[in-house]
């Protein structure tokens, strides 16, 4: 070690200032072209692909829909999404283990934002790492299978806890995975008082209206 | 694990503010992290020894303080820490609370240089 003399700079800056800067910039832009943008989180085979589906096939209807689809590697959920008619691209983030909003924005490239009104990022399948990362999105939706086990939301508070939605996700399971409902929405509640929460399935279509409108009401 | 692409962008901010602070090389870098920032302080620690090989950072020290989670009650209308950040209670009226005043902390507050 060099004798020079210490000193103290001060800097102060959030570590991921750059992402929070880009993603500021994307929201500006999803804004100006009228597309709402929705964050999907959760661990791997939560059923966000299903989900995702089944959604862009009902909203598809009534509106023009779109999907990213962030995964370590291979574009399956990409070209299963695509059937729904909806555009989708995948994001193949070779290994990163979550979305940065620079992704997010080298693949809305070639895309007029203005030609869409819902646009769906499936983030890489994890609860920790995605959750320091802004999209800059309108809603960060967390889901949960009956099949992960209730206190998944304890595990993962600093996922769960700023989820504008929570969807309990195969609840056509909930029998055979002896599924608890109320110490599910018990372990979500002690780490976000105020979560919304709604229960569903890609399968029966359980609560899919329910969170169909929740999306509706979210458009500007 | 995404402590590695956090320790790089640490890199690139202490690096930048170094540079413009005329330093030649940081020996401690003061952060703040929050008990609800997602960071593992010691998975931090491992990326920041790979990274900052060879940079002028190789060899800095990280100091870690770390944040508890602290909320706003309503009801006692006072800020108090949580000692479980799973429990979004008022420690002194066990009413919940959503009110999340501090505890997602990812900051490089500041930097000593050489």
């Amino acid at each position: 070690m060099s004798d020079l003399p210490k000193r103290l700079i001060d800097v102060r800056q959030h570590v991921l200032s750059k992402n929070d800067h880009l993603a500021h910039g994307l929201r500006q832009r999803f804004d100006q072209a009228g597309v709402r943008v929705f964050n999907l989180l959760s661990s791997p085979g939560a059923g966000k692909t299903r989900l995702l589906e089944e959604t862009l096939r009902r909203l598809g209807d009534r509106y023009r829909v779109a999907a990213l689809v962030g995964d370590l590697a291979t574009d399956n959920d990409a070209r299963r999404l695509a059937r729904s008619g909806a555009a989708v691209r995948q994001i193949e983030t070779g290994g990163l283990c979550h979305l940065e909003a620079d992704l997010v924005a080298r693949h809305l490239e070639g895309w007029n934002l203005a030609d869409f009104d819902f646009l769906f990022i499936e983030n890489v399948g994890n609860l920790v790492c995605p959750t320091s990362y802004d999209l800059g999105e309108h809603g960060r939706v967390v889901l949960m299978a009956v099949t992960e086990g209730e206190d998944k939301p304890l595990k993962y508070p600093g996922t769960f806890r700023w989820a504008d939605l929570v969807l309990i996700s195969k609840i056509d399971l909930a029998e055979a995975a002896e599924f608890d409902a109320a110490a599910a929405r018990a372990s979500i509640t002690s780490v976000h008082p105020n979560a919304t929460i709604i229960a569903t399935s890609a399968r029966t279509g359980a609560g899919l209206d329910e969170w169909l409108a929740w999306l509706e009401m979210r458009t500007p | 694990m995404h402590e590695l692409s956090i320790a790089m962008n640490l890199v690139q901010i202490a690096e930048e503010a170094a540079r413009k602070a005329g330093a030649s090389q940081v020996t401690v870098l003061y952060l703040r992290v929050g008990a609800l920032s997602a960071i593992v302080p010691e998975a931090l620690r491992f990326g920041f020894e790979i990274v900052t090989d060879g940079t002028m950072l190789a060899g800095a020290r990280l100091e870690i303080e770390e944040v508890p989670v602290r909320i706003f009650c309503e009801h006692c209308a006072a800020e108090a820490d949580l000692p479980n950040p799973q429990i979004f209670c008022c420690p002194t009226c066990q009413r919940p609370t959503g009110h999340m005043v501090q505890g997602r902390e990812l900051e490089l507050t500041s930097l000593e240089v050489t």
